[in-house]
C-alpha cells in the first residue's frame, strides 16, 4: 500500500466533509420526525392511561413512519410524569399523555403544573361518572336517591370510587352544590381505586359510588350493581338504559375523566399541527376505535384549540369544586 | 361441557399459544428469577406484545409467565438469600439455610413441586368454586379488611427467628415507611420533606430489593468468603418430594386451601398468603424449634399456598373485574383489549374461553416442573461462581430493575437507601422481613380502620358486629392474648405446685 499523501488525506478529508455535508442537509431539512419520539405516560404499564397511550403511539408510529416509544414515568402520583412531559425539550420529540390530574394537583398545591405548562395537541378520551347503588339499595331511579340524600342528615350517606380529592370525589362534590346542597352532604370513604370500591358496595359497605361506568361494568353484569344515571351530556353506549342526570333530575352537570396528548409548551407551530393532523387520523381509525369500545372507553376529539379551552373550562369547575370541598390549599 | 372442552382444546392447540406460552415462560422465569426484578414487572412488560396477539395467544402469555415469575422468585431465594417476590420473603431464610446445609436441590425442588401443586389445586378451585368463592370475596367489606391486615401482621412475630421484641420493632418500622406519601385515606401528603417523588410513597418491591439484594451485598463485601459449599453434581430435584408430599400431605392442603380462600379476596394476594401460611405451618407443626434452621416443613406449605393464591386470586378477576393482585389488575386490561369482558357471561356465553383458560392455568403449572428444574439446574452454577463475581452482577440488576419500575432514578436511590437500613437492622438483629410485611400491610391496616371509621360514623361497634368480622376478630385478638395467657400460666404454674407442695 502506498504511503497516504498530504495531498490525498486533504482530498479525502474534504471529500469525506463534503458526503457528511450533503448527508447532512437533506436530514436537517427534512420533515418532522426524524428520528424517534418518546411519549411519556406519567401512570405505571399495564393500567388504562398507559393501554391507551400504547395504542396511539403504535397507530402514530404508523402514520408518521418513526417509533414512538412509550416510557411509563411513574411516582408521585402523576406529579412525577406530568412535569417530566413539561420540562422536556419542546422539539416535537418527547410528548406525552396528560390526565385530568393535571387539572387538579395545582389546586391542592403539589405541583406548580397546571394545563398551561402544556402545548395542547389533541383530546382522545373522556368518561363520565355514573352513580351506581347496590342490586339491594331500595332506590330505583336517581331521583329516589338525591330525595333521600337531602332529607337525610349531613354524612348519613356514604359514597366512593377513589381516594380523598379524586376525580370522582369531585364529582360527586359537583352533583351535591349543582342541587343546592352543602359538600360534605354524602360522605366521602376513601378508597384505592374504583374497583374496591365498586366491590365495598357490593359487600353493603357503602350507599352509592360515582366512578366511571366502565369501571363498574363488571359488577353491574354480575347483577350486583345497577347505575342510576350518568352525569354526561349524552347517554353512554354501553348502557343505554341509564339516563343522564339532566334527563332525570333537570340538573345540568357533566364531568368526568379525560386523557389527552400535549408536548411541551412552547412546540414549534408546525410539528404541532403536523402531530394534531396524524393524531386526528389514529382517532378516526377503525383500530383505535375498536380497542377504545372494547376497554368500554369513551372517545372524545378536541383538537388543540378545542383541547385548550376543555381544559381550562375543567380547571376552573375542579377549582370551584376543590375550595367547595375544601381540598384546595387557600 | 365436553363439547365446550373440546372447543377449548382447539383454541389452545394452535402454534401460536404453543410457541407465545412456551417464549413468556422462559421470559418469566428469567425475570423472576432475576434479584430486584419482580413478577408483576414481568407481567407489565408484556403487555404492549399482547397487543399483537390473538385473545388466548395474549391471556397465554400473561398466565404462563405470571406462574413461573412467582415460583422463580424462590430460586435467588434460596441460594442467594434474596426473594425475588415478597411472597417468596416468608420464607428466603429457611430456604437460604437449607442451601447452607447442602440441601439447596430439596429445598427448590420443593419450590417447584409445590407451587405446581398449589397451582393446580387453586385452578381447579377457579372452575369448580368459582361462584361460591366469589360470594365470600362479596362479603368482606373494610371491617373484615381491618382483622386480616392485622391477622397478616401478627405472623411478623410468628416467623421471626429472632426475639419477638425484635420483630415486632422490624413491623412497626415497615408501618412508619408505609406512612410515607399521599396515598393514605386523608389525600394529605405525609412525611415528604416537600419532595415530588416521596409524594408516591415507598413500594413494597424496592423496599424488599434493598433490603435483602443490596444488604447481602454489603454483608458479602464486609465477611470474609464463608467456606465453600463442598463441590459436588446437584442431585436430583424432583426426589423425594412425592417423600415430602405424602409426608406433609396435611400441610400441603392446608396450604392449597388458606391460599385459595386468601387469594379470592382482593388486595391480598400472594404475598399475604405466603406469609400467613408459614407463620401457620410453625404454630402448628410438630417441631416448631427446627423452623429456620433449614426445615423443609414451611417451605412445602407456603410454597403452595403462595401459587394457589395466584390462580384463585382469578375469581373476582373473571367475574367482576375486580383485581386479586397487581398482576390479576393488569389481566384485567389484557382481557376488556381482547373483547373477553370479564363478567358472568364470560363463563356461559364465551364458556370455551373460560375453559381454555383454565386449561393453559393447568398446563402452566405442568410446565412449571420440567422448565423450572432446567432453571434451577442453571441457577446452581451461581453457588460455584467465586462471589466477587456474583455480587456486582446482583448490584447491577438491582439498579436495573429498580430503575425500570418506574423509568426514574428516584427507585435506585430508594433501593440504595433500603440497603443501608437492612444491614444495619440485620447487624442488630432486627428481622428484615418482618419490616417488609409492615410496609405491604401498613396501608392496607390504615386504609381499612379509617374508611370503616367513616362508614361507622366512629363507632367501632361494627368490628365486631358483622358475622365474618367477628370471627376474625377472635381469631385476632386470641392470637393477640394467646401468648400472653400461656407466659401466665406457665407463671403460675410452679408458684401453684410450690403452694401444693407443703400440704401434702
Amino acid at each position: 500500500m502506498s504511503k497516504i499523501t498530504r495531498r490525498a488525506f486533504a482530498a479525502s478529508t474534504a471529500a469525506a466533509a463534503a458526503v457528511a455535508g450533503l448527508g447532512l442537509k437533506p436530514a436537517s431539512a427534512q420533515a418532522y420526525p426524524a428520528r424517534p419520539v418518546t411519549v411519556i405516560v406519567p401512570w405505571g404499564a399495564g393500567g388504562g392511561t398507559d393501554a391507551t397511550a400504547r395504542i396511539v403511539a403504535a397507530l402514530l408510529e404508523k402514520d408518521l413512519g418513526q417509533p414512538f416509544n412509550v416510557v411509563n414515568r411513574t411516582g408521585g402520583s402523576g406529579v412525577v410524569g406530568h412535569s417530566a412531559i413539561a420540562t422536556a425539550a419542546p422539539d416535537g420529540y418527547t410528548i406525552g399523555m396528560l390526565t385530568v390530574e393535571i387539572s387538579m394537583m395545582h389546586w391542592q398545591g403539589l405541583t406548580e403544573l397546571d394545563p398551561k405548562s402544556y402545548t395542547p395537541l389533541a383530546l382522545m378520551n373522556e368518561d363520565p361518572p355514573g352513580i351506581q347503588v347496590s342490586s339491594t339499595s331500595p332506590y330505583k331511579t336517581v331521583k329516589e336517591l338525591a330525595d333521600a340524600i337531602k332529607a337525610a342528615a349531613p354524612g348519613k350517606f356514604k359514597a366512593s370510587g377513589t381516594g380523598q380529592g379524586g376525580i370522582w370525589h369531585l364529582a360527586l362534590v359537583g352533583w351535591m352544590q349543582a342541587m343546592g346542597l352543602p359538600a360534605n352532604q354524602v360522605a366521602w370513604v376513601p378508597s384505592n381505586g374504583a374497583a374496591p370500591a365498586m366491590q365495598d358496595l357490593a359487600a353493603g359497605g357503602l350507599d352509592l359510588t360515582t366512578c366511571s361506568l366502565p369501571e363498574a361494568r363488571a359488577i353491574i353484569e354480575a347483577g350486583k350493581a345497577r347505575s342510576l344515571a350518568v352525569m354526561a351530556p349524552a347517554r353512554n353506549k354501553i348502557f343505554p338504559d341509564v339516563p343522564t342526570l339532566k334527563e332525570s333530575m333537570g340538573i345540568d352537570y357533566a364531568t368526568g375523566a379525560w386523557r389527552g396528548i400535549a408536548g411541551p409548551k412552547g412546540l414549534p407551530a408546525d410539528v404541532a399541527t403536523k402531530l394534531t393532523a396524524s393524531l386526528k387520523k389514529v382517532f378516526d381509525s377503525a383500530e383505535f376505535k375498536d380497542f377504545m369500545s372494547n376497554r368500554g372507553f369513551g372517545t372524545v376529539w378536541g383538537n388543540a384549540t378545542e383541547f385548550a379551552a376543555f381544559m381550562d373550562k375543567g380547571d376552573a369547575a375542579m377549582g370551584v369544586a376543590m375550595k367547595a370541598a375544601g381540598l384546595a390549599k387557600a | 361441557m365436553l363439547d365446550t372442552l373440546i372447543q377449548a382444546f382447539g383454541l389452545i392447540t394452535t402454534w401460536e399459544v404453543i410457541v407465545a406460552m412456551l417464549a413468556a415462560s422462559v421470559y418469566g422465569l428469567v425475570i423472576g428469577s432475576l434479584p430486584g426484578l419482580s413478577a408483576t414487572m414481568a407481567t407489565a412488560l408484556l403487555v404492549p406484545v399482547t397487543f399483537y396477539l390473538s385473545p388466548i395467544a395474549a391471556i397465554a402469555t400473561i398466565v404462563a409467565a405470571s406462574s413461573m415469575a412467582i415460583f422463580s422468585g424462590d430460586i435467588p431465594g434460596a441460594l442467594l438469600r434474596i426473594p425475588g417476590t415478597p411472597a417468596s420473603a416468608a420464607y428466603a431464610d429457611e430456604a437460604y439455610a437449607m442451601t447452607r446445609k447442602g440441601e439447596a436441590e430439596l429445598a427448590l425442588g420443593a419450590g417447584v413441586w409445590f407451587s405446581a401443586v398449589g397451582g393446580i389445586a387453586g385452578t381447579l378451585s377457579l372452575m369448580i368454586l368459582a361462584p361460591p368463592l366469589a360470594e365470600i370475596a362479596l362479603s368482606f367489606s373494610t371491617f373484615e379488611y381491618f382483622w386480616l391486615a392485622l391477622l397478616g401482621l401478627m405472623c411478623a412475630t410468628l416467623v421471626a427467628r429472632s426475639s419477638p421484641v425484635k420483630a415486632i420493632a422490624g413491623m412497626f418500622i415497615g408501618l412508619l415507611v408505609s406512612c410515607i406519601g399521599i396515598e393514605n385515606p386523608g389525600g394529605v401528603p405525609r412525611f415528604t420533606a416537600g419532595l415530588t417523588d416521596l409524594l408516591g410513597g415507598i413500594e413494597p418491591i424496592p423496599a424488599l430489593v434493598g433490603v435483602f439484594a443490596v444488604a447481602q451485598v454489603m454483608r458479602a463485601m464486609l465477611t470474609p468468603e464463608p467456606p465453600p459449599i463442598p463441590r459436588r453434581k446437584f442431585g436430583s430435584i424432583l426426589a423425594g418430594q412425592w417423600t415430602l408430599t405424602k409426608k406433609y400431605n396435611w400441610q400441603m392442603w392446608r396450604g392449597n386451601i388458606i391460599g385459595i380462600i386468601i387469594g379470592v379476596l382482593p388486595g391480598a394476594g400472594a404475598d399475604m398468603a405466603a406469609w400467613v401460611s408459614y407463620a401457620m405451618s410453625k404454630r402448628f407443626s410438630k417441631q416448631p424449634e427446627k423452623f429456620g434452621t433449614g426445615h423443609v416443613e414451611g417451605l412445602v406449605e407456603a410454597g403452595a399456598s403462595n401459587n394457589a393464591s395466584v390462580a384463585s386470586g382469578w375469581v373476582p378477576s373473571l367475574l367482576f373485574g375486580i383485581p386479586g393482585d397487581t398482576i390479576a389488575a393488569i389481566a384485567i386490561g389484557v382481557l376488556y383489549m381482547k373483547g373477553l369482558n370479564p363478567g358472568p357471561t364470560l363463563f356461559t356465553e364465551k364458556a370455551s374461553s373460560m375453559y381454555a383458560i383454565y386449561l393453559l392455568f393447568i398446563i402452566a403449572n405442568i410446565m412449571m416442573i420440567p422448565l423450572g428444574i432446567v432453571m434451577i439446574r442453571l441457577a446452581s452454577y451461581v453457588l460455584r461462581a467465586p462471589r466477587s463475581t456474583v455480587m456486582p452482577v446482583i448490584m447491577v440488576c438491582c439498579a436495573v430493575g429498580s430503575f425500570a419500575i418506574g423509568n426514574n432514578l428516584f427507585g435506585v436511590v430508594t433501593v440504595a437507601a433500603f440497603g443501608v437500613i437492612g444491614y444495619v437492622m440485620e447487624a442488630n438483629g432486627y428481622p428484615v422481613a418482618a419490616m417488609v410485611l409492615g410496609i405491604v400491610m401498613g396501608t392496607m391496616v390504615e386504609q381499612a380502620f379509617v374508611t370503616s371509621l367513616i362508614k361507622s360514623d366512629g363507632s367501632i361497634l361494627p368490628f365486631f358486629d358483622r358475622p365474618i368480622s367477628a370471627i376474625l376478630a377472635t381469631m385476632a385478638i386470641g392470637a393477640f392474648v394467646w401468648p400472653v395467657l400461656v407466659w401466665l400460666w406457665r407463671r403460675l404454674k410452679p408458684a401453684a405446685t410450690a403452694a401444693a407442695t407443703p400440704s401434702r
